[in-house]
């Protein structure tokens, strides 16, 4: 049993992470009084949102006539009609007020010859319904995250959030179904902390690294969707895995689709630009998901670049030299830091590269979660925002840009609806020990591991078989082998090895329980991916390659026990949240 | 003759040595600082002969393959390993630098590892910047206007203005380059240091700000600003390729000229 002594907090309100979202979030419920405390695990801009290059979409029309309601479309035909369009109505139509607020707020956005903001071509993103390709992505060159993130901890600064930086989330602390708050360990001294809250927003970002090759960092572990799985709750659509186009070959590094916004193009061994013949229209600028299968049908085809015909080439050496300078410097840094290149005058070698989790934590645009016993129900006390949650506007595959936009739109609406709910300074009713005692079992259990596996192994295998057997393109066959070997991944955290038994800054100890998140989500996305017999979005089935609106519009639901996972489905929300818009009832998707 | 007295724990002691198991021929030698926290005991360096031969090209691959396969109790921070991060700052073949932008082909013989100098170890290679953070805040990073601004539009800034943050706003906060300062050395407290007045140019070089004035008031003080002599070491050692003394620069020029 446990002797850990703990430090205890009291708050108005608790976000749980400091990217985008969480600082958003933050910002907008420091400012209206209430008393919010933020944590996490890195500094606040060492955060995942740093590395976001091209942009944030809103449809300022800065760049030629925009209108939210083709946003709007292009978003619903962008997620293969996943996602529900109330919440995406909700993020397009909030959309610029979001972004003139981060100009507002200093954001260094490039400009236009009149001195707006400049915007920039994105896959996916037209005028007029899909009629033609539309300038809406706003950018500060190609470090807009990086601009954005570093901008919202300013903010969050000047209103005085309360920071807790480099504390870990272990669990969330449940009470009859309610969240009643986090429990913290501090990396720093080693101290276990309880923060109390009445409401508790998980901000905690994407679980790239289930995945070997992504464009996330080492850090983007899911913490919060794990933490959400132990508490009982259901994780949405965990099976719409996003593949950049555009990863860097053999690297993983991102290298940002606004090269190809820029006009950038992509070839294969044979010189040919293949993305004419499988998106005539949008070409180089389609929906990430297709410009991926088209990559890997080339590579698979024996088109593929290289000694192992195994990746393709990004032209943009034909672009001006002063345009790449001042709208690309980034990007170029990267291919000449981690290939030695100089895309000026070589293209660059890129695949198909994890990069986002369109699934998560399932919410209303309120940002409240959501979980169902039969019947869909808000969990109280408990939100989500940014790419940890589903709420869901990307549905089975998200357009280049719409991820800043949506970090900005539902932090700011998950603070809006806090300040309804929670008046500041409401004393905190008694919980019983039991919550905290079982988050401290598990976290001496796994502390005192003296078994025969090692993290980094474990972790690799699960990585290897997410890469092998959950790629582009899946069929029953590889899913059915991988659901088998990660389950066997799974138990092997039964017999786990911590070598570090300290406290402090135990990075040992910390990966451990990183990849005990991990696990969980690679079966629950792997067990979605196996259970959804359709294509659709960024779910490629080779043996179903049709959409099947009759079976599958629908959002999956998959809940954890410890031991094995449960699915079920839950509707897709097709009606929108206002007469302004009339519904996009779903059609075939071509670009 | 002045003597002086280093503390009881400043000594550094050969730690231990972790032989190849592998029978590569491509070995490199890395000697690591390591210090734990919990054991009262002086810090040392570990070797460790990593084999090149199945590793990534940057430094920090090194030292995850360490992590992952002879160590996991190394201690070091990561995250991005694409240089925007920041987190993974380091001092490598004696010179701070991000690890993961760092190429370990570039030196020659063994590496030595340690952590940014001249800052509280927390654990090996991981220091406390918690001063440096403290400092960033004391430069009030926000924009600061005078009236409400109208939510329908963005405030307007000329390509011209705009381009003078270049150069400035890109700083990933690394602190590379005031842990390579002398003045910071000496008056870490009290000087600002490279990476805090760069920002702090950043803002009072937007023309959106109108608090410019107040800004260059706050930072004119003898140590805090003065406490710079030129020394270059910050553009030196920036991984980024920022140039912090010329934010410098440019500040004690206003100053002078306003």
């Amino acid at each position: 049993m446990n002797t850990y002594k703990i430090i205890d907090h009291e708050y108005d309100v608790l976000v749980v992470g400091a990217g985008g979202a969480g600082l958003r979030a933050a910002v907008g419920l420091s400012e209206s009084g209430l008393n919010t405390a933020c944590i996490s695990k890195v500094f606040p801009t060492r955060s995942h949102t740093s590395a976001a290059q091209g942009g944030i979409s809103a449809a300022l029309g800065n760049a030629g006539e925009d209108d939210w309601r083709w946003h709007m479309y292009d978003t619903v035909k962008g997620s293969d009609w996943l996602g529900d369009q109330d919440s995406i109505e909700y993020l397009c139509k909030e959309a610029p007020k979001a972004v003139i607020e981060l100009e507002h707020y200093g954001v260094p956005f490039s400009r236009t010859e009149d001195g707006k903001i400049y915007q920039r071509a994105f896959g996916g993103m037209t005028k007029d319904y899909g009629n033609s390709p539309v300038q809406r992505t706003c950018a500060a060159a190609d470090r807009t995250g990086h601009a954005i993130l570093h901008t919202l901890y300013g903010q969050a600064l000047k209103h005085n959030t309360k920071f807790f930086i480099e504390y870990f989330a272990l669990d969330l602390i449940m009470k009859d179904g309610e969240c009643k708050g986090v429990i913290a360990w501090n990396l720093n001294d080693g101290t276990i902390h309880r923060f109390r809250s009445h409401m508790t927003i998980i901000a905690t970002g994407g679980y790239g690294k289930v995945y070997y090759s992504a464009t996330a960092a080492h850090t983007c572990t899911g913490d919060g969707n794990a933490m959400c799985l132990r508490a009982g709750l259901p994780l949405q659509d965990m099976e719409f895995v996003q593949f950049h186009p555009t990863g860097l070959y053999g690297i993983g590094c991102l290298i940002s689709e606004a090269v190809r916004g820029e006009g950038g193009y992509l070839t294969n061994s044979k010189g040919e630009r293949f993305m004419e013949k499988y998106a005539p229209k949008a070409k180089d600028l389609a929906s990430r998901d297709v410009v991926s299968r088209s990559i890997a049908i080339e590579i698979n085809e024996g088109r593929g670049i290289g000694e192992n015909k195994d990746h393709a080439h990004l032209h943009i050496s034909h672009i001006d030299k002063k345009v790449i300078e001042s709208r690309l410097p980034g990007i170029s840094e990267s291919v000449e830091t981690f290939v030695g290149r100089d895309v000026t005058k070589e293209p660059i070698p890129v695949v198909p590269t994890v990069h986002y989790n369109m699934g998560g934590i399932p919410t209303n645009y309120k940002a409240e979660v959501l979980t169902s016993n039969g019947k869909q129900k808000i969990v109280p006390g408990l939100m989500a925002i940014g790419e940890a949650a589903c709420v869901s506007v990307h549905g089975a595959n998200r357009l280049g840009s719409n991820s800043l936009i949506d970090l900005v739109v539902f932090g700011r609406s998950a603070a809006k609806r806090a300040i309804e709910i929670v008046k500041p300074n409401t004393p905190h009713e008694k919980i019983s020990s039991n919550e905290t005692d079982k988050c401290l079992d598990r976290f001496d259990r796994i502390r005192n591991g003296n078994g025969t596996n090692k993290t980094s192994e474990l972790r690799l295998k699960m990585q290897k078989t997410m890469q092998s057997k959950c790629a582009v393109f899946r069929n029953e066959k590889t899913l059915k082998v991988g659901v088998d070997e990660i389950q066997k991944t799974f138990e092997g955290m039964e017999s786990i090895s911590v070598k570090d038994k300290s406290l402090i800054f135990n990075t040992d100890l910390m990966e451990t329980l990183e990849f005990d998140n991990l696990i969980r989500q690679a079966t629950t996305t792997i067990e979605s991916a196996y259970s959804r017999k359709e294509s659709r979005g960024a779910h490629a089935r080779e043996d179903f390659p049709k959409r099947d609106d009759v079976n599958f519009m629908k959002h999956t639901l998959s809940w954890h026990n410890g031991k094995k996972v449960k699915i079920d489905y839950r509707p897709v929300t097709l009606s929108t949240m206002s007469n302004d818009v009339q519904s996009f009832p779903p059609k075939e998707r071509i670009y | 003759m002045v003597q002086f007295n280093l503390p009881k724990n400043s000594k550094i002691l050969k730690g231990s040595y972790f032989k190849d198991k592998t029978g590569s021929e491509n070995i490199k030698k890395i000697n690591i600082y390591r210090w734990d926290p919990d054991k009262k005991e002086n810090p040392k360096i570990d070797t460790f002969e990593v084999n090149l031969s199945k590793c990534g090209n940057k430094v920090l691959d090194i030292l995850n393959k360490i992590k992952n396969e002879i160590d996991p109790s190394l201690t070091y921070r990561r995250s991005c390993a694409h240089g925007v991060c920041g987190s993974c700052a380091m001092n490598v073949d004696g010179v701070n630098t991000l690890s993961c932008m760092k190429s370990h082909k570039e030196i020659n013989g063994d590496i030595n590892i340690y952590p940014l100098p001249h800052l509280k170890v927390v654990k090996d290679l991981v220091a406390d910047l918690s001063t440096l953070y403290r400092q960033y805040e004391s430069i009030q990073p926000w924009l600061k206007t005078k009236n409400e601004k109208s939510m329908k539009q963005e405030i307007n800034q000329s390509q011209e203005n705009r381009k003078k943050l270049d150069g400035f706003y890109e700083c990933i906060m690394c602190a590379c380059c005031s842990t390579s300062c002398p003045s910071y050395w000496w008056n870490g407290e009290k000087y600002l240091g490279p990476a805090v007045l760069l920002q702090a140019y950043r803002w009072i070089i937007d023309s959106r700000d109108e608090e410019r004035k107040e800004r260059l008031k706050t930072v004119a003080d003898k140590l805090k600003l003065y406490g710079c002599h030129t020394i270059m070491n910050c553009t030196n050692s920036c991984p980024k390729g920022l140039n912090p003394a010329k934010a410098i620069g440019s500040i004690k020029k206003m100053l002078a000229t306003s």
